[in-house]
């Protein structure tokens, strides 16, 4: 149901954008910033990723959590560590890879209330 | 499921898993491998029951082990010890009539029997099956009732945003946290922080290991040695236990 009228205000959207020149648009909403930073594909094929990363996501937590299962595929560390941006190294702020879509789409993320939004690997590099 | 029949299964399967874990095709090459680090598609058995044995006789006024615990887990304070998170802290015991004075580390027991997995409303609090007790913070509402429940005093409540989390340890406001006997350090091999600062700066009164394993250090050391729980009257069988005390 969400799906069905998620695509009706996404193709609203799209006809208003054509309407007016996308100007408007984008002028009122910023459009997300999707930039992919670091290796060839994602653990998903994107379509999947799209829809259904948060069923990963949740799948992956409980079974960390609870039985002590550390797979990497659909971890959060391991989105974070492809998706933080090469400049702030983080997923968040205006151009981050989770914060800018799910700003778009009017969307809560709670998950960095409490995990952190910065690559490790960068992090735990400099100095 | 009662405590008596519980604990008899309980025999059942560690003696299983000892006769297992001995029984040898050849030499160096065994049926069920001792205690290893578990791969990361595997979860976590009950053949371990994770712990600690603490020899307070060597444990000295440093904090070596409170300063690591906090390093390794990310936990800050705000300079407000009354409502700052406290994962690990040192005790001092003085008995009145001699004189005599004792420090121990204390930190959560990783009971066999919880009490506060029992009273907590939406399961957040849980054991796990290798005996870590730990909170999902996913589910946890900050009711705080396993706060009050532990005998030990051993949980905190986060009562202030956090920022600058260790990417192996999320901790938020709201939800209550205890010491997690550095289970993603467990989970690669490793062992706690605690353990390896106290045998590397402090006093080497901290041993970590398998309760179940019996050919593991700790395992020979509780089998030979006397030792003690805290609050060994509620009977909760705890996984920390003490020499010396």
């Amino acid at each position: 149901m969400m799906r069905i009228a998620a695509g009706i205000v996404a193709a609203t959207l799209v006809l208003a954008g054509v309407a007016d020149a996308g100007e408007k648009l984008a002028g009122r909403v910023a459009v997300p910033a999707i930039k992919i930073e670091k290796g060839e594909a994602c653990v998903a094929p994107t379509g999947e990723m799209r829809r259904d990363h948060m069923k990963m996501l949740l799948h992956q937590r409980d079974r960390t959590m609870r039985l002590g299962i550390r797979e990497t595929r659909f971890s959060l560390k391991n989105c974070v560590d492809c998706h933080a941006s090469r400049v702030t190294g983080s997923v968040l702020g205006k151009d981050g890879f989770c914060s800018s879509c799910h700003e778009y789409a009017a969307v809560s993320m709670d998950c960095f209330e409490c995990h952190t939004p910065l690559e490790q690997k960068r992090t735990a590099a400099r100095p | 499921m009662n405590p008596d029949r519980r604990q008899f299964l309980g025999w059942g399967a560690a003696t299983a898993a000892g006769a297992a874990a001995v029984s040898t095709l050849a030499p160096g090459f065994r049926l069920i491998e001792l205690a290893q680090a578990r791969s990361p598609q595997e979860a976590a058995s009950k053949l371990q029951r994770w712990g600690l044995l603490i020899d307070i006789t060597k444990c000295s006024d440093c904090d070596a082990c409170v300063t690591a615990c906090h390093e390794e887990n990310g936990v800050t304070g705000h300079g407000r010890p009354e409502t700052d998170a406290q994962w690990i802290r040192k005790v001092s015991l003085r008995d009145k009539r001699t004189g005599y004075a004792q420090t121990l580390p204390l930190m959560c027991q990783h009971c066999e029997h919880p009490p506060c997995v029992d009273v907590c409303p939406t399961g957040a609090s849980f054991k796990r099956e290798d005996g870590i007790v730990l909170v999902d913070k996913h589910t946890c509402i900050g009711c705080r009732y396993c706060v009050m429940a532990c005998p030990y005093g051993a949980r905190s409540f986060v009562h202030e945003a956090v920022s600058g989390q260790k990417a192996d340890v999320p901790r938020g406001k709201g939800t209550v946290e205890s010491c997690t006997l550095c289970v993603h350090r467990v989970d690669r091999g490793e062992t706690p922080a605690c353990v390896e600062a106290c045998n590397k700066d402090g006093g080497k009164a901290m041993a970590f290991g398998d309760l179940n394993d019996r050919e593991s250090a700790i395992h020979k050391r509780l089998r030979t040695e006397p030792s003690t729980q805290i609050r060994a009257d509620l009977a909760l069988n705890t996984g920390v236990r003490y020499q010396g005390l």
